[in-house]
């Protein structure tokens, strides 16, 4: 089973092992990570599950819906270049040992 | 108003407004001890997958909490699995079903809502279901494993959501709505029609101006019989006619209701110390002046947030613009504000193409926008609606309009 990191802005890392196919925002909500709030269920409608990719997993993710393009434009923090929405994205083999970094707010 | 940081606080109702108050006091800084009621035995989750993902093709293994159980355990806060019978506002103390009692400083009633009965012959024969909680999720989940024929009473959000969702699982359905337009009583009719053909060219047999009389066993499955005279065969039959608020424990503390606890502008009831936030408060909305209750997870949630910076000391009145959203099969629906019947509506898109937006104008100003597979004009929406600006239809249809690039420039100039 995949695994993921969370890291906290406060440096603080913390590691979840997820069944396939489950998304990045219900492996953090479920394992109760700070700072992943996923207010809409996961349907890219709140934007409040939004992570930042660590680059060098960036490539294995699917490309960026224009759903999804459109709501990272309402992040609380600061949408970058790394900015996902964690809702979107599905757990898989190809993403095990993923890291991403929490923001700061999301509300 | 004081700062109440070591207070006990009690919440009753674990659902979305509930757990909001937990974690926002925890976040700041409130250290006192935090109870929260849940009268359901499933650990506390989110409802609005219920009505959509659940009854898709693809359904999922766990219910989505609304904070993982560890993470409540971390920040303190007391899960009791209990129902509050009664309320003593005087001497400050919750009685619960059990015979025992609990003391507060701070009480805060997020009861939620319960859905309305369908009043008809034949609502409690089985194969008739409503859809409010987890466990009836879950029924449906059994039932639609094995039907053929649905039939949905009620077109509103839970009812046309259940019925996009039967019909990807390639069911025959018929949804029943005995008023004019389906999602009337929250959608603009500009939008509302829209909807309505929508569902008709995906295959749902959506019936207007037909209500329903009677549900009859009928041998092999279920009957239900309409207000036109006609009989639709069903071995599912799912009713969504609304919601009433759970007011009883408040209203029989003496405190005031009126389709919903009624609280002032900070979300306080007229007992000091008492609050109500979600789907069962009736409030005072600062920035429109209207009173309402909203039943919505923003609502849910920035209530939440709200009562708990203001049991912290913060003095402010609640004027958070609500915003909504619905899935119906693929197409996605969001709404800014609240809207009127007498708004102008303006649209700006291709509703042929099922993607657009309908502004709601109200007194030149920008009242609400009703959003349809168009994510980026709402949420330019959520932050234009609330500062009192001014438009006309004549702006919004100008070539090159566009929701965000307006947003941009008022909040440029703002800031
Ligand atoms: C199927 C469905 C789909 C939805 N979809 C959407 C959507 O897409 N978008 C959206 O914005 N909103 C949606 N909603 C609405 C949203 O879920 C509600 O507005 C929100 O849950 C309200 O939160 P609440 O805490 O006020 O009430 P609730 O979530 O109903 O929680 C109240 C809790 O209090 C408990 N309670 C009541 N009385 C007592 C007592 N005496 N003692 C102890 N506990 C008690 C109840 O059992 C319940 O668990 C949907 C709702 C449903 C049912
Ligand atoms: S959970 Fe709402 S956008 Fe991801």
């Amino acid at each position: 089973m995949p695994t993921i990191t969370f890291t906290q802005p406060t440096g603080e890392a913390t590691e979840v092992t997820v069944e396939e196919g489950t998304s990045l925002m219900r492996a953090a909500v479920t394992n109760g990570i700070e700072g992943i709030v996923g207010e809409c269920g996961g349907q890219a409608m709140c934007a409040t599950c939004h992570v930042f990719v660590r680059p060098e997993f960036a490539g294995q993710l699917a490309d960026l819906s224009a759903d999804e393009d459109e709501m990272l434009d309402c992040t609380t923090a600061e949408r970058t270049e790394a900015s996902r929405l964690g809702c979107q994205i599905k757990m898989s083999t190809e993403l095990d040992g993923i890291v991403v970094d929490v923001p700061s707010d999301q509300v | 108003m004081g700062n109440n940081c070591a207070d006990s606080v009690l919440i009753i109702g674990a659902g979305q407004a509930g757990i909001q108050v937990a974690d926002s006091l925890r976040a700041e800084g409130h250290t006192g001890p935090i109870t929260v009621l849940n009268n359901e035995v499933h650990h506390p989750y989110q409802r609005p997958p219920l009505s959509k993902d659940y009854m898709g093709v693809d359904w999922p293994s766990e219910p989505l909490p609304l904070r993982g159980p560890g993470f409540l355990e971390a920040k303190g806060i007391t899960m009791l699995g209990a129902e509050a019978t009664s309320v003593d506002t005087a001497a400050r103390t919750v009685h619960l079903a059990d015979g025992t009692s609990i003391g507060y400083s701070q009480l805060v009633f997020a009861t939620g809502a319960a859905n309305r009965q369908l009043p008809c012959p034949g609502a409690d024969l089985a194969g008739v279901h409503a859809l409010r909680t987890l466990d009836d999720a879950l029924g449906l989940q059994d039932a639609l494993s094995t039907a053929r024929k649905v039939v949905v009473i009620g077109a509103g959000f839970i009812g046309l959501e259940f019925a996009a969702g039967a019909r990807t699982r390639g069911l025959d359905v018929t949804v029943l709505e005995f008023a004019q337009r389906p999602m009337g009583r929250a959608l603009s009719a500009m939008a509302s029609d829209w909807f309505a053909a929508r569902h008709l060219a995906d295959g749902i047999d959506l019936r207007l101006n037909e209500g329903v009389t009677a549900i009859h066993d009928a041998g092999e499955g279920l009957s239900v019989e309409s207000t036109a005279g006609r009989a639709y065969p069903a071995d599912l039959v799912l009713y969504g006619v609304g919601v009433n608020p759970r007011t009883d424990l408040a209203e029989a503390a003496g405190l005031e209701v009126q389709n919903g606890i009624v609280v002032d502008a900070a979300l306080q009831t007229a007992v000091s110390g008492v609050w109500a936030v979600g789907d069962c408060a009736s409030f005072q909305h600062a920035a429109s002046g209207e009173r309402m209750r909203l039943e919505s997870v923003q609502n849910a949630t920035d209530q939440g947030r709200h009562v708990a910076r203001t049991i912290m000391g913060a003095n402010a009145a609640y004027s958070e613009t609500p915003w909504f959203w619905s899935t119906q099969g693929p197409i996605r629906l969001q709404i800014a504000g609240v809207s009127h019947p007498g708004d102008l509506p303006v649209m700006i898109g291709d509703p042929a193409a099922g993607k657009f937006s309908i502004a709601l104008l109200r007194e030149g100003k920008l009242a609400a926008v009703e959003s349809v597979n168009s994510p980026a004009d709402h949420i330019a929406a959520r932050k234009l609606i609330g500062l009192g600006l001014e438009l006309t239809a004549g702006d919004i249809t100008t070539a090159g309009f566009t929701f965000k690039a307006l947003a941009k420039e008022v909040l440029m100039v703002g800031s």
